[in-house]
């Protein structure tokens, strides 16, 4: 019985469990019922993806009500596959929180953390599992809102202007989206996607539905910071407590792309917008851009996390490229980054939320010597840095290698190039860590630290390893990569 | 034991040496024996493949899908067998050496010497057995990354700034170029395994096969073709072993090894020679081996001449390989041998003499061939095998070039190969004639020093001799490298 009811219980359990949060309080208590629901939600998730690569695309009916009067859940592949990421980053950063948590987020505060990390959580599976465009935007709502309150739950007081920047910029995406929605809406009578995707080529050519996917496209692009619509991540990322910045890193972002891969390749699946209205040759181009122009701005940052908040908008970069080429190993290759990119940042980000909990700050000059005051965490980020260049056997030289081929596949040589050419901007920004961790020396009056906590090692290393094991043995994540992509290329959800 | 169990073996025994060392850094005695004795297996296990590839035998190793259709493998063929040979044989007597030379010298960090140098090897093997491109590719990307903290051994600015250019131009060059040219090969040829004849004939254009191999030949940036070759000066800041063992053996010649593979099983040198689209390659190569000679003839400081001689060098085998005669090709695989052995006694020297007499140019070393005789006497012998005088190694590996440059009526390889033999006489013979007939300059406070530890002696004693050796009894690498054509 249970198993029919998988992808509700999946958003059901983190929603009822966040007013919980809130009554118990002790932080240790809701600690500990957050980390529980975050691993049963990955074992739901993994077991979802399961069914879905064993048995097809899943429909849930919400109340038994048939689309396109009541909500459907669906999940396809890539769904599942997006479900999985979320969840695993989800249980592996609780299980590293509690410590960080404690010394980031004033005492009395950290229930409303825990409570708006359940309702981001929601959120986001929410976005990723539905099938009904006007919930998907409800879903959006909660995420974004939760994630608001978590940034400015910040210790520095700059948490507040940025929390309140990305408020406005999230929230004008969102409008966005909503306008979009009501758009189709006039024109189609339905919002549940399959409905959409049905109705939407006969009427391709009005005007009112490619204002709409104009709409809908800008919108979600705000909320998955592609270049320049990026300007409310980095100081997003830099003055959030660590633990939000590693699981935003790893996850918001992602489940907008997710959301953009629905809007293109299902919902306009059949119209092929990519190429009949030019929207390729922007997504390409600005893709393009932010690869270089992100991460010439990393290599100057500072701040170790505003640096590799600005290679995650390189990053970003990458995967709509990715999806760009409209070609099966191009868009596997932006899906699979998703995966690939989810792992590093969320390592790198929680091996910095270490280093500011032993050592104060996260500047590049807080990082002198800690290769060896440090070396655990440091190796860990050092591996995760591998992985943003992209060297053999890290995850990151798996998504590179076919994104290079996707290029080459269409004969476009210099797109090739530029990709390893902005890979190699990687390798500029990573060294200036590791030359500071390894060639300098602590500062005479530093005082002794001593390695992060056993739990934020493990988890950190969880990733770490997890980003090598996924670069040597590729053919799980690749073949799921391939054949979601295969499914959205040939028509979406079904 | 079985071939694929050996050939596991030479992978993992480094890295479990690795292990061992890195535990036992608190007993150097303990930690050095791992050392020698670690390199001690990897040679006798790679030298127990040998009679099966002398038979033919190609024994495989899979180890597992990495990317749906592509698979990390390891083939064991002539050309991997030689360059697997030369860096686990010499991985001993570099132990040895390394040993006298970082206790004699007080380094700092030396278990992690010891450990990267360990890593390195296995990288090197690594190299040397793989199967296709992509294995190759890994290996070639992690020799890069674990000789980085080798460069850097000392901490200083100057070693920061030397391991800056090192890692820049070797990523820049793979990842910008190389890593280009294996993903286009793939999707060109539908397979990067390496195979005899090549992979590519028939399936693409003259100008995209001529695309391919300048982006191959300029991404293999360890060969240190010209513009591409700054990071091997660079990396002498790095302890003199680091630069004998690495950066004239395992770096360099994974370099020039990874060239002759693409020439041989990638493109295959019968389509390429067809095709005459590697006419420059033969231009390029020229003019590295006669201007790195001539920068070298004004390098004051030993290693930085010692590292431009070995550009040059490096040179002779991607121009042996660029000739595309079935002789040449020969020569290109004998040539990663014997420059191993001539070039590794002149870096052993030039450590001796550093350790010894805290000496580090040229216009140092009047006299000294006197207080170090066997010091000297071996850089003697490795600079004559460096010209390519009998009766060292060098002139074997040069005889096969030539004619194969005579069969294929390349005058203009036959003139490079003259003049940069002269030009080398010229930077290397100075030293040997200062060293031994001129008179010391006398300077107060100079301190009166003898030969260096006995564990170097041993160690430039060994390879001195082995160049000699291999003059006489060139069988075991010429009957190999006969395989390849």
């Amino acid at each position: 019985m249970i198993a029919t009811q998988l992808p509700i219980l999946q958003v059901i359990l983190p929603l009822i469990m966040a007013p919980i949060a809130l009554i118990v309080r002790s932080p240790r208590t809701v600690w500990m019922l957050t980390l529980l629901v975050t691993w049963i939600t990955f074992c739901i998730s993994l077991t979802l993806l399961m069914q879905v690569l064993e048995g097809g695309t899943i429909v849930y009916r919400i109340g038994g009500w048939a689309a396109p009067w009541g909500i459907e859940y669906v999940l396809d592949k890539v769904g599942a596959f997006v479900l999985v990421i979320v969840s695993a980053i989800g249980s592996i950063v609780m299980t590293y929180a509690r410590r960080s948590v404690e010394a980031e987020i004033q005492e009395d505060r950290i229930y409303l953390f825990y409570t708006m990390f359940l309702l981001c959580l929601t959120g986001l599976l929410g976005i990723v599992i539905t099938g009904d465009v006007f919930n998907l935007f409800v879903f959006l709502e909660i995420s974004s809102l939760s994630s608001y309150v978590m940034i400015s739950l910040g210790k520095d007081r700059r948490a507040l202007t940025a929390a309140y920047r990305y408020l406005i910029m999230g929230t004008l995406g969102a409008t966005f989206y909503i306008i979009g929605v009501g758009m189709m809406y006039m024109m189609t009578g339905t919002l549940n996607m399959a409905d959409l995707a049905v109705l939407i080529p006969s009427i391709a050519d009005s005007r009112t539905i490619q204002t709409a996917m104009a709409f809908l496209t800008v919108g979600v692009c705000l909320k998955l910071a592609l270049f320049p619509l990026h300007l409310w991540l980095p100081n997003a990322y830099t003055y959030a407590p660590s633990v939000v910045t590693a699981f935003l890193a790893a996850t918001a972002t992602k489940v907008a792309v997710y959301v953009l891969i629905r809007i293109v390749f299902t919902l306009f699946g059949d119209v092929n917008i990519l190429e009949g209205l030019g929207v390729q040759n922007i997504l390409m181009a600005l893709a393009i851009v932010a690869m270089f122009a992100a991460s010439i701005m990393a290599i100057y940052q500072d701040n170790m996390k505003r640096l590799f908040a600005y290679s995650s908008v390189a990053q970003i970069g990458y995967i709509i490229l990715g999806l760009s080429f409209a070609s099966q190993v191009g868009v596997a290759a932006g899906i699979v980054h998703l995966f690939n990119h989810a792992i590093i940042k969320c390592a790198i980000f929680m091996g910095l939320g270490c280093i500011a909990l032993r050592v104060g700050g996260v500047s590049i000059k807080n990082m002198y010597g800690l290769g060896y005051r440090m070396p655990w965490t440091m190796a860990a980020i050092v591996i995760g840095g591998l992985g943003l260049i992209g060297i053999p056997m890290t995850v990151g030289f798996v998504s590179k290698w076919y994104l290079v081929r996707a290029a080459f596949e269409q004969d476009m040589w210099i797109i090739a190039a530029l990709i390893v050419l902005s890979s190699l901007l990687a390798i500029v920004y990573v060294w200036r860590l590791v030359e500071a961790a390894y060639l300098k020396s602590a500062p005479q009056d530093a005082a002794p630290i001593s390695e992060a906590p056993l739990s934020m090692l493990l988890s950190l290393w969880i990733l770490a390893l997890a980003s090598i094991y996924f670069g040597v043995d590729a053919t799980t994540t690749m073949n799921i990569a391939l054949d979601s992509a295969d499914t959205l290329l040939n028509g979406g959800l079904q | 034991m079985s071939m694929e169990t050996t050939i596991q073996a030479a992978l993992v025994t480094p890295l479990i040496g690795a292990v061992l060392i890195a535990f036992s850094g608190r007993w150097p005695n303990l930690r050095e024996t791992i050392t020698l004795v670690t390199a001690a297996i990897l040679f006798m296990l790679v030298a127990s493949l040998y009679p099966e590839v002398m038979a033919g035998g190609r024994p495989s190793l899979v180890i597992g899908e990495m990317l749906p259709g592509l698979r990390i493998v390891f083939t064991v063929e002539p050309l991997g067998l030689i360059f697997a040979c030369i860096a686990s044989f010499l991985w001993i007597i570099n132990s040895l050496y390394s040993i006298g030379y970082m206790r004699a010298n007080n380094e700092k960090n030396q278990t992690r010497f010891y450990v990267c140098f360990a890593i390195a090897l296995a990288s090197a093997m690594g190299i040397a057995f793989a199967g296709n491109m992509m294995t190759l590719f890994i290996f070639y990307e992690a020799l890069t990354l674990c000789t980085y903290p080798l460069v850097t051994h000392a901490g200083t600015d100057k070693a920061k700034k030397g391991g800056r250019i090192y890692l820049g131009i070797l990523l820049t060059t793979s990842i910008g170029l190389l890593f280009l040219a294996i993903v286009w090969t793939w999707l060109i040829a539908g397979t990067l395994d390496f195979t005899p004849g090549g992979i590519l004939e028939g399936k693409a254009s003259n100008l995209v096969i001529g695309i391919l191999l300048a982006l191959y030949m300029f991404g293999i940036g360890k060969a240190a073709l010209m513009p591409f070759h700054r990071w091997l000066p660079a990396a002498m800041v790095a302890p003199t072993p680091v630069s004998a063992l690495l950066h004239a053996v395992a770096v360099v010649k994974a370099g020039v090894f990874t060239v002759v593979k693409v020439v041989v099983y990638i493109f295959g040198f019968d389509f390429l020679s067809g095709l005459g689209s590697a006419d420059w390659l033969l231009y390029i190569s020229g003019f590295t081996i006669l201007a790195a000679s001539i920068v070298a003839l004004r390098q004051d400081n030993l290693k930085r001449r010692l590292a431009y001689s070995t550009i040059s060098q490096l040179s002779y085998v991607v121009l042996a390989t660029a000739i595309l005669a079935p002789l040449s090709i020969v020569g290109a695989a004998l040539h990663i041998a014997v420059h191993a052995f001539g070039k590794i006694t002149l870096f052993f020297a030039a450590g001796s003499i550093y350790t010894a007499a805290h000496k580090t140019e040229v216009s140092q070393l009047d006299g000294i061939g006197r207080r170090m005789p066997w010091t000297m006497g071996a850089f003697a012998i490795g600079a004559l095998s460096m010209i390519g005088v009998p009766p060292t190694a060098g002139f074997i590996s040069k005889w096969y070039i030539l004619n194969g440059a005579f069969d294929s009526g390349q005058m203009l390889a036959v003139a490079v190969i003259v003049i940069s033999a002269l030009l080398n006489a010229g930077y290397f013979l100075p030293i040997v004639y200062a060293a031994f007939f001129k008179k010391e300059n006398e300077k107060p406070g100079q301190d009166n020093h003898g030969e260096a530890p006995l564990s170097i002696v041993i160690a430039l004693t060994v390879t001195a001799a082995m160049t000699i050796l291999l003059f006489f009894f060139p069988g075991v690498f010429i009957d190999l490298a006969r395989q390849l054509v």
